[in-house]
């Protein structure tokens, strides 16, 4: 057996975003002892990105404003097929949680009577957004982060988790690498909570970071938690896609939030002829209106550029299949017209957008407030993922909860921006209270020695000098993943390319096990990247196994074969997991009736 | 297409040496790009920290032709290509291996600095309010990245290793930003001065050339620090006050 070292906790979160940080943070206040995993450095996981801001129902701007106006409009991003419950919860207790998160420090944008400012973002109704700048994320990891090391917590960087651990059908440890040097890890815990993020790395353009590899769907579903939700994939619709090394970073919704409208080579404003019937009652079909609502008119209807991401990224394809597209293959935002409408535009601009005037001008030699910027879909926020209870966010298996991004519920199959932020801190706080409590009501586990013995012994293999013919590269192999799931599992889906796929996936892992690093343990990226493979292909053929099921169009999910909605398919989600043999299985898992009171909140709001 | 010679450093703790490549350059491409190309092509196993590709993270901190840069803040159009770039480890810190720099000091210097605390709550609903002047105030200091490059180039760590005594620029910035917070009420000027070694900074102003972020380290946070500091221990007033109310800010 591989030597490892071995820590024992009450509470063991993995990940150390936002999610991972409140939920450690609410662990530890319960007098337990917590500990942290994350594979980067403190703070910069993918939560320092997030630019836009934290929907909260605050009515700070608009006193019209409340938690059943968030739950609606929460419940129509998602196409009705959320987790109601984690909706309602969110949407009650987000300005809540904000509160204390300024409470430990954060500085948000205020209003002129020095309450936090709200911005106006897309699917929200009213101006719900509070932001710094264009900086929200960062403020709010490094708040959490500040406020955590504080906390008691035992805090573990640049370490991985391989494998869980289970006891008698339930979750007792994590077993893990350290980047630096490589050795092994056991972490046994009462309770573990996973906060690992999304999957953006199964794509080629991606607004998400190496980290984003699926690790915590994976790790779930190999300790036999189900995962639903997972043909949910959200495209961004705008992402920077010239020059080619800066394709699929985020340009923020903020840009069209703060007046930016879409263009395509004729000059066009298309997303003006296109409005879906549910959402005409409250959208602008004219450019007078849609700017007179981002410069706070309470009475104007938003801009059709603040659509739902996966509607606004399908308008964009269509502009660009049908010839209408700019130079580089997408289409133009246009922040620098409102200089036609304000004097200082120019300030304005910078002021508000900061980061995103910096991006273009240091990466693409483009000043947004002379010129438009080119943009294009990018992969960017995975709905789908471990299935939780509501209330207390525990997966389907005793003792493993999960939390944030690798999660799954709330957004149904379209998450509309901000709310993931908020998502963090109301889920990341209830996942802490609840992990800390089941701590206290359980002992440790026993290890299982073979389990640590299988996971070192495959952890090592690429090392192996033996055995393989023909060597594999493991960033070849990602690639070509990358490359397959873009083409036949993106935003434009087709039975026939998603079986196609299903076999790449199953070739591409058969070439995986020939994947050879060379170099020692030693912060080997090579190998750090052959052993996120396996990561990926779950989490892929999870992805296509659920939208190859799911028979229509429902939100970020488009298929080219059934371009409606069916409102039979209204009724369920789809849950992946793993059967008897090993082999993975999708089932329809019919969603709970609605209570009454919320069901008249969404026919009050409609 | 173009290409560009590289000279990285390759090795560990125990010792290492510049190894050569070469990388097709295309338009656009940032170092870290390169680095990647590398990586993928020629040297599996090179060591390098990176997130979010957009400046935003600090995780890519290196010395690029001998200047502290964000790899993926760095345009190959900005460097000369006519002989090869030097791609270097942060030398301020411990080698873990080739541009993998220990930094954990950084985090760990950090804790000893006393955490915000605001006054009580005393808006009518519980909260507080604030004026979005004094919020634009500090958010220089909060646009910090930790990326490190202004401790890589402070010549206190770099040169005198005095990391035990001193905190660094960065962390300069760090107590600014929580002592210019409008609900702040905790004092930590004693602790520069006695712990944290402010004195030890003699202006030199390279932290702030470097910092990808644009933050004036030195005049906006580190003199305004020093001249506090000044004010409560050497104005007689101030000398008399502490003899009456130790470790605390004086009343008014
Ligand atoms: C560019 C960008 C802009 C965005 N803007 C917004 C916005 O304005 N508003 C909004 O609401 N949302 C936004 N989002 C989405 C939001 O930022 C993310 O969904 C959210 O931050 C995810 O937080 P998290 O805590 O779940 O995960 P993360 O912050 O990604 O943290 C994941 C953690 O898990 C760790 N981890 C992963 N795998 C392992 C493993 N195997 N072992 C150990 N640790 C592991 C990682 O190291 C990391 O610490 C944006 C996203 C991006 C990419
Ligand atoms: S100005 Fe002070 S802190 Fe900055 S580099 Fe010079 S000595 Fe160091
Ligand atoms: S102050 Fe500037 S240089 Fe220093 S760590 Fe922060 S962002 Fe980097
Ligand atoms: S990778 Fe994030 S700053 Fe360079």
């Amino acid at each position: 057996m591989a030597e490892y070292q071995t820590y024992s906790h009450d509470v063991l979160v993995i990940g150390a975003g936002g999610a991972g940080l409140r939920a450690a943070i609410e662990a530890a206040a319960g007098g337990g002892k917590v500990g942290l995993v994350c594979k980067s450095l403190l703070g910069k996981a993918h939560t320092v990105m997030a630019e836009g801001g934290i929907a909260a129902a605050m009515g700070n701007v608009d006193d019209r404003d409340n938690w059943k106006v968030h739950f609606a409009d929460t419940m129509r991003g998602g196409q009705y097929v959320n987790n109601w419950q984690m909706a309602e919860l969110h949407a009650k207790e987000a300005p809540d949680c904000v509160r204390e998160l300024e409470a430990w420090g954060a500085l948000f944008d205020r209003t002129k009577d020095g309450r936090i400012l709200q911005r106006n973002f897309g699917g929200h109704r009213y101006p719900r957004l509070v932001h710094v700048g264009d900086r929200t994320g960062l403020e709010m990891i490094r708040t959490l982060q500040d406020h955590g090391i504080h906390q008691g917590i035992d805090v573990f960087m640049e370490h991985s988790i391989l494998t869980l651990l289970k006891d008698d059908g339930r979750v007792v440890g994590a077993f893990g690498y350290d980047s630096e040097r490589g050795r092994f890890h056991l972490f046994k815990a009462k309770a573990v909570i996973l906060a690992t993020g999304g999957i953006g790395r199964a794509f080629k353009i991606t607004s998400n970071s190496w980290e984003y590899t699926g690790d915590g769907q994976a790790l779930a579903y190999d300790a036999g938690a189900e995962l639903i939700d997972m043909e949910f994939v959200q495209f961004h619709p705008t992402g920077m896609i010239w020059p080619p090394s800066v394709q699929g970073i985020l340009v923020t919704e903020a840009v069209r939030g703060d007046g930016g409208v879409l263009l395509n080579s004729e000059g066009r404003r298309f997303m003006l002829d296109d409005i879906p019937e549910n959402y005409r009652a409250q959208t602008a079909d004219n450019e007078e209106e849609g700017w007179r609502y981002t410069q706070g008119d309470r009475n104007a209807r938003r801009p059709p550029e603040l659509l739902t991401r996966d509607h606004v990224a399908r308008c964009i394809m269509r502009e660009v299949r049908d010839g209408r597209g700019s130079p580089h293959g997408g289409v133009f935002l246009d922040i620098s017209w409102i200089k036609r409408k304000i004097p200082n535009s120019e300030q304005v601009i910078i002021k508000k957008l900061p980061s995103m005037y910096h991006q273009f001008k240091q990466l693409a030699d483009i000043d947004i407030t002379k010129e438009p910027m080119e943009v294009g879909p990018t992969t960017h926020y995975m709905m789908g993922g471990i299935r939780v209870d509501a209330e207390s966010q525990e997966s389907t298996v005793p003792g493993l909860f999960a939390v944030g991004e690798c999660g799954a519920g709330l957004h149904g199959a379209n998450r509309l921006g901000g709310n993931s932020l908020s998502d963090l801190l109301v889920f990341g706080k209830r996942a802490g209270a609840y992990a800390a409590r089941f701590a206290k009501e359980h002992q440790f586990g026993r290890i299982d020695d073979n389990a640590l013995e299988t996971a070192s012994r495959t952890a090592l293999e690429p090392f192996a000098t033996n055995g393989a013919a023909q060597v594999e590269s493991p960033y070849q192999i990602q690639q070509e993943l990358q490359e397959m799931m873009q083409d036949q599992v993106g935003i434009v889906r087709m039975h026939a390319d998603m079986e196609r796929a299903l076999e790449g996936i199953a070739r591409l892992s058969d070439r995986a096990r020939r994947v050879r690093v060379t170099g020692n343990r030693q912060y080997n990226s090579g190998w750090h990247t052959a052993l996120t493979l396996r990561s990926m292909f779950i989490v892929s053929e999870a992805i296509t196994r659920s939208a190859l099921e799911r028979r229509e169009s429902r939100g970020a999910h488009f298929r080219e074969d059934f371009p409606g909605p069916d409102p039979s398919h209204a009724k369920f989600n789809l849950a992946v997991g793993k059967d008897s043999g090993g082999g993975m299985q999708v089932r329809q898992a019919p969603i709970p009736e609605m209570r009454s009171d919320l069901r008249q909140v969404i026919e009050e709001m409609k | 297409m173009a290409t560009a010679s590289f000279r990285v450093w390759r090795g560990d703790a125990q010792g290492g040496a510049f190894a050569d490549y070469t990388a097709e350059i295309s338009e656009g491409m940032v170092v870290l790009d390169a680095i990647h190309r590398i990586q993928a092509e020629h040297a599996n196993d090179l060591a390098v920290r990176w997130n979010c590709k957009a400046g935003k993270c600090g995780s890519c901190s290196a010395e690029v032709n001998g200047m502290p840069r964000l790899m993926c803040m760095t345009r190959m159009s900005e460097l000369p290509l006519d002989k090869p770039i030097t791609v270097e480890p942060m030398r301020a810190f411990p080698l873990i291996r080739d541009l993998v720099t220990d930094v954990s000091w950084n985090f760990r210097a950090k804790m000893k600095i006393k955490e915000f605390k605001p006054r009580k709550p005393d808006a009518p609903d519980g909260t507080w309010r604030m004026a979005q002047e004094d919020v634009d105030r500090v958010q220089e200091f909060r646009k910090c990245i930790e990326c490190f490059l202004c401790q890589d180039v402070c010549h206190v760590i770099r040169n005198h290793q005095l990391q035990e005594d001193y905190i660094g620029p960065r962390l300069f910035v760090h107590t600014v930003a929580l002592e210019m917070h409008p609900l702040d009420t905790e004092n930590r000027i004693a602790d520069l001065k006695k712990s944290q070694g402010l004195g030890y900074c003699n202006i030199t102003k390279c932290c702030t050339k470097v910092c990808p972020e644009s933050i004036t380290i030195t005049d906006n946070a580190i003199i305004p620090l020093k001249e506090r500091v000044v004010d409560e221990f050497y104005d007689p007033l101030r000398m008399l006050a502490r003899l009456v109310w130790p470790d605390s800010k004086p009343p008014g």
